[in-house]
């Protein structure tokens, strides 16, 4: 009995070392679930860090406005735990929206560049700057430390060929 | 299983092909014959006309003219952008009024972007002749028709072009040309195969040249029986080996699955595409339109549309695309009074139209006026009794009522399990519905919620590959800045003894930094400038006064600020 004890040890012991997960999957699988809008609005400086906050149980699920509820829903199926309305300290989910840069009024300072998580803003020192709104996610981080205030989000309207069929609103038969 | 269709005895030969049968279908009320006793009726110029850049399957066409710009009839006015594509061309001659947004034929009675033209009553056509396909490379053919703007007219508005290609295999053994035309109340394709079944089998031919094909079938629906005599009458000289197979009509024997079934018994896989199984579908007015655009050089700016109904008149007429709804209903001697709305298309499939500003675009076969005594409205909806009526109806086999408590519950992923994307949205199982639940609505529903996620998940990796590439840029840039500094540091003698790195670095910087100032300092002194050698002395005293305030403010600016 001790030796298969000893046995059984070794090999776990050996296993753990052997076959040693690099990166934590559960941080992966928690980021594929958040938006990408790296909005920091979680208090992470990002969404990864967020979801690695959220693998070590030092956030709750529930702080991701990009996200909205379908997010905490599925972040709640994936850790098994009980789902939680989005906590408004972090701010509400809004329409999607893209900033845009009032060229005219741009003083080419670069800063809103070294803001954009995703680089999506083009321009240098002295140059007008632009935003690429195919890139952009929306997270607003470029307004702030806009001296000249030149930055603006734009909801995005809907078009043909984003509009969606809306969920069947049925007029049930009210018995008389 | 099987049936034999009966036939007279000189056609025995030609009759003897065993049809097979799809699952399901309905019978609606046919309502066809209200619209074919008149024949096709070529319409008149209207007083506007707008082009969607947007009118088939993919990517929208990108503007070629500018307000303002004359164009000529069958000019190209669009042109195809990305690989699933296709051009749109001026339907008449004119002047480009606009480039603005219209309210187009689409679920949504939003606006899309349009190219107005005023036309200018000539009616000019562009330099324009057939196209010698035969001696041509099949690429250089292709690109050609995708260039003249031909995509399928049975509906779904595919570009052809992708279509005719064989694919590596450089053979597709049937081709099929679909005259099934199942839905209710439209006629524009029986009508065409009556009056024009010679073009029809002359774009066939086309068609069987491009794909190499050994058979080449027409089904039509037996209740076409006029349609099905002149295609007869017609495949006698068109040239080539062609079966007219009137198959039994139900509803949708028209669907391109459906048929291939019927004719073959052969059935497209799941997510897969007609062309995995050796056969290529294309609706009649399709190869109506390319024997238009290869034996005469036209590109596609008309087509048939059944206008019926609620109207005074219904008939087909031959309607240039981009002729608003409102002029065609007029046409076809106004609507009465009691109509309630118009459709495009038939009742089974049609899109509520949301004005009859809307143009007629290339999938526009039937404008149909609705009111509340042709079309009662549905009673008001019961739940699900779990009948499973509709999965009988259902011809694509699938389990409607499953997809319904899965697409009810926004439980996607099942619904894609349940095979959600091989639904044809058909509305058989609306139809059969004892409930009347808008079964329909809520499949394009799920499918729509699921597409924009996974548009919205590509957006997220997208994202976050930027934003990782970012944050390695940024790393690596700081880490070469610190390489060179070390760099610049090893290569002067250290005056301070070093702990720590970030020491090292503060002094390699300030050693660095006043290396430079020194190097300057030298280079300055070493030169005098050239004007102040002959100045007069009063001038000298004042530079040099002038030089000392300088070299204060320079050691002012030295002395450390926050140390």
């Amino acid at each position: 009995m001790a030796g298969l004890a000893i046995f059984l040890g070794a090999a776990l012991g050996f296993a753990a070392v052997r076959f040693k997960v690099q990166e934590d999957p559960i941080v992966e699988q928690i980021d594929a679930i958040l938006p990408q809008t790296q909005c920091g609005q979680c208090g992470f400086p990002g969404c990864k860090p967020y979801a690695t906050a959220i693998a070590n149980g030092e956030a709750e699920i529930n702080q991701c406005p990009p996200g909205g509820e379908d997010g905490i829903h599925k972040l709640a199926e994936l850790l098994g735990v009980e789902f939680k309305p989005l906590n408004d300290e972090h701010g509400e989910p809004k329409p999607k929206a893209v900033a845009v840069i009032d060229e005219a009024t741009c003083i080419g300072c670069t800063l809103c560049i070294q803001a954009c998580p995703v680089d999506a803003i083009l321009g240098a020192a002295k140059q007008m700057h632009t935003v690429i709104a195919q890139e952009c996610t929306g997270c607003e981080l470029c307004i702030a430390p806009c001296p000249v205030d030149c930055i603006s989000m734009d909801t995005i309207q809907e078009a043909v060929a984003t509009w969606k069929w809306k969920y069947p609103v049925v007029q049930m038969k009210v018995r008389a | 299983m099987e049936m034999e269709i009966p036939g007279g005895a000189n056609e025995s030969a030609r009759m003897s092909r065993t049809l097979y049968e799809f699952n399901g279908g309905v019978h609606p009320d046919e309502h066809k014959q209200v619209s074919t006793s008149r024949a096709i009726g070529i319409a008149p110029l209207p007083k506007q006309i707008i082009v969607p850049l947007s009118q088939h399957i993919g990517q929208a066409a990108k503007p070629l003219v500018g307000v303002g710009d004359q164009v000529l009839k069958g000019q190209r006015i669009g042109q195809a952008e990305g690989y699933v594509s296709v051009s749109v061309h001026a339907p008449t001659s004119g002047t480009v009024t606009a480039i603005a947004e219209h309210t187009v034929a689409h679920p949504s009675g939003l606006s899309d972007l349009c190219v107005h033209i005023a036309p200018d009553g000539a009616d000019q056509w562009i330099t324009h002749a057939a196209l010698d396909y035969r001696n041509m490379a099949p690429s250089h053919l292709r690109n050609l028709l995708r260039d003249m703007g031909i995509a399928g007219l049975g509906g779904a508005v595919f570009p052809s072009f992708i279509k005719l290609n064989p694919g590596a295999a450089q053979k597709v053994p049937t081709l099929i040309l679909n005259g099934g035309e199942c839905e209710p109340w439209i006629s524009c394709d029986d009508m065409l195969m009556r009056e024009r079944a010679g073009e029809i089998l002359q774009g066939a031919a086309i068609m069987r040249f491009m794909l190499n094909s050994d058979e080449v079938l027409v089904g039509v629906e037996d209740n076409k029986p006029e349609a099905i005599a002149a295609l007869r009458a017609a495949a006698g000289d068109c040239g080539f080996p062609v079966e007219i197979v009137a198959v039994p009509t139900i509803y949708p024997g028209g669907g391109a699955k459906q048929l291939i079934k019927v004719l073959t018994d052969k059935e497209v896989p799941s997510g897969g595409r007609s062309t995995d199984i050796g056969v290529a579908t294309f609706n009649v007015g399709t190869a109506y339109a390319l024997h238009r655009a290869v034996h005469h050089g036209e590109p596609l700016i008309s087509r048939i549309v059944t206008v019926t109904g609620n109207v005074h008149r219904p008939q087909n007429f031959e309607v240039l695309i981009g002729t608003p709804v409102a002029e065609l209903v007029r046409l076809a001697g106004a609507v009465k009074d009691d109509t309630s709305g118009y459709l495009m298309g038939g009742p089974m499939m049609g899109i509520t139209l949301a004005s009859t500003d809307v143009p007629v675009v290339k999938a526009t076969n039937c404008i149909l006026a609705q009111s509340p005594a042709l079309f009662p409205p549905t009673p008001p909806a019961m739940p699900c009794i779990r009948c499973t009526r509709c999965a009988q109806a259902c011809p694509a086999d699938l389990q409607p009522q499953e997809l319904f408590w899965f697409a009810r519950a926004k439980n996607f992923g099942k619904t894609q399990e349940y095979k959600l994307f091989d639904c044809i949205e058909c509305g058989c199982c609306s139809y059969v519905c004892p409930s009347h639940i808008p079964l329909v609505q809520y499949y394009r529903y799920a499918k729509s919620e699921i597409w924009a996620r996974e548009k919205d998940k590509k957006a997220a990796d997208h994202a976050r590959d930027r934003h990782e590439f970012r944050q390695q840029r940024i790393e690596r840039e700081k880490q070469e800045r610190a390489e060179k500094l070390a760099q610049r540091v090893s290569t002067k003698p250290a005056t301070v003894d070093s702990d720590s790195p970030e020491d090292a670095a503060a002094t390699a910087k300030k050693a660095a930094i006043q290396a430079a100032i020194e190097r300057a300092k030298a280079k300055k002194d070493s030169v005098t400038p050239k004007n102040i050698t002959d100045l007069p002395p009063e001038k000298l005293q004042e530079i040099a006064e002038i030089e000392a305030r300088r070299a204060k403010i320079r050691e002012i600016a030295q002395q450390p600020v926050d140390e």
